[in-house]
């Protein structure tokens, strides 16, 4: 699996430099940008990873955790991305720093970091994106978006849970 | 409503702590924090660059549009009731298609689009379409060929392997399309149906 990433970086280039993009400037501007997010997300990283921190250390996030207990025992959900599990629909940013809180904290090799990164990238920030999209073109009644769109963010956890248990037990 | 979640986080530990004798723990951890952020963000600076720079690379190569010409034939039957040529099937194939090379930043400027060419399908009304649910849905889980943040907060934080999570991520928004496009046919009956 390691070998991906070179032979995708391989491909974008050749892919580019065969069609006659100057792919050095195209790096330069693109990493800019990458740059500049980097730097727009810093202060969530710092907010998220704040509130993260200072709910774990107050001994709260394990209360949570003892309360969500029934529910994730269920859906065989490992505790240490509870927190992932509710800010994910919420924000993308605000996720990203409890991402990292979570991998900070169990390895980003351990299984429990696999599945919480495969979740970070396979499902998206929900209700944020609703809200944004219907609001912007004057939709009142949103019908079965919410529901609909939750289920599937729940089976998406669920098919994370069971694939990385699978390949990387 | 991040806002109120983040303000109660932390208001919550406070008095959390302060009940179970852990202020001493709470106060050395707000400054580990914040040493925490900044190497993660350090380490996330040279990573984002690099995936950054390689898509960018991409995009002015024309691999959106090759994306597209691949997908459409499947985004076409998802929505069977917006015209194959139509400026809102476009916009929600590029949006899909930006979604699945993780360029964020241009899929929601698509997205945006593509909501308002559907709004005109629908002239105007202030109830949702079944084409706009479905498309939300399969917004919620977009299928992502290069997951450029999270590998890049992998790599950040000493993964041996930070492209492992690439194939199970891709099979897990498969199935959470699946079942959410199941959803949508099905509740598209519910509830009254409009067009």
């Amino acid at each position: 699996m390691s070998i991906v990433i070179p032979f995708i970086i391989l491909f974008i280039l050749t892919y580019g430099y065969a069609r006659g993009v100057t792919v050095y400037d195209a790096f330069i501007e693109g990493a800019r940008e990458g740059m500049d997010i980097t730097l727009k997300i810093f202060p969530y990283i710092v907010a998220m990873l704040l509130a993260v921190g200072m709910l774990r250390a107050s001994g709260g996030l394990s209360l949570i955790a003892f309360i969500m207990k029934p529910i994730t025992f269920a859906l065989k959900i490992p505790e240490e991305i509870l927190p992932l599990i509710i800010m994910k629909p919420l924000s993308g940013s605000g996720s990203l720093g409890v991402l990292a809180d979570i991998l900070k904290k169990v390895g980003p090799d351990s299984l429990i970091g696999i599945i919480a990164s495969t979740i970070m990238s396979s499902t998206e920030t929900i209700f944020y994106t609703i809200t944004v999209y219907f609001g912007s073109i004057g939709i009142k009644n949103i019908r079965h978006t919410l529901w609909a769109a939750i289920i599937a963010d729940i089976a998406g956890i669920i098919a994370a849970i069971a694939i990385c248990s699978r390949m990387f037990q | 409503m991040i806002n109120k979640i983040w303000f109660f986080i932390i208001a919550f530990s406070v008095a959390f702590a302060a009940t179970n004798g852990r202020l001493e723990l709470l106060n050395q951890e707000i400054f580990a924090s914040l040493k925490s952020s900044l190497d993660l963000s350090l380490g996330l600076l040279g990573s984002m660059m690099l995936w950054c720079g390689l898509l960018k690379a991409a995009e002015k190569a024309g691999l959106v549009e090759k994306l597209s010409s691949i997908i459409r034939p499947a985004v076409g039957l998802l929505f069977r009731d917006i015209p194959a040529g139509s400026a809102a099937m476009g916009a929600m194939i590029m949006n899909i298609t930006s979604n699945m090379l993780g360029l964020g930043n241009a899929a929601t400027p698509l997205g945006l689009k593509a909501m308002t060419e559907l709004q005109k399908l629908n002239r105007g009304r202030e109830t949702a379409t079944n084409a706009m649910c479905q498309f939300l849905v399969i917004n919620g889980a977009p299928i992502c060929l290069i997951p450029s943040t999270v590998i890049s907060i992998r790599a950040s934080l000493g993964s041996s392997n930070p492209g492992a999570i690439i194939i199970p991520s891709i099979i897990s928004s498969a199935a959470a399309i699946t079942v959410g496009v199941i959803c949508c046919k099905v509740m598209e009956g519910i509830g009254g149906n409009t067009r």
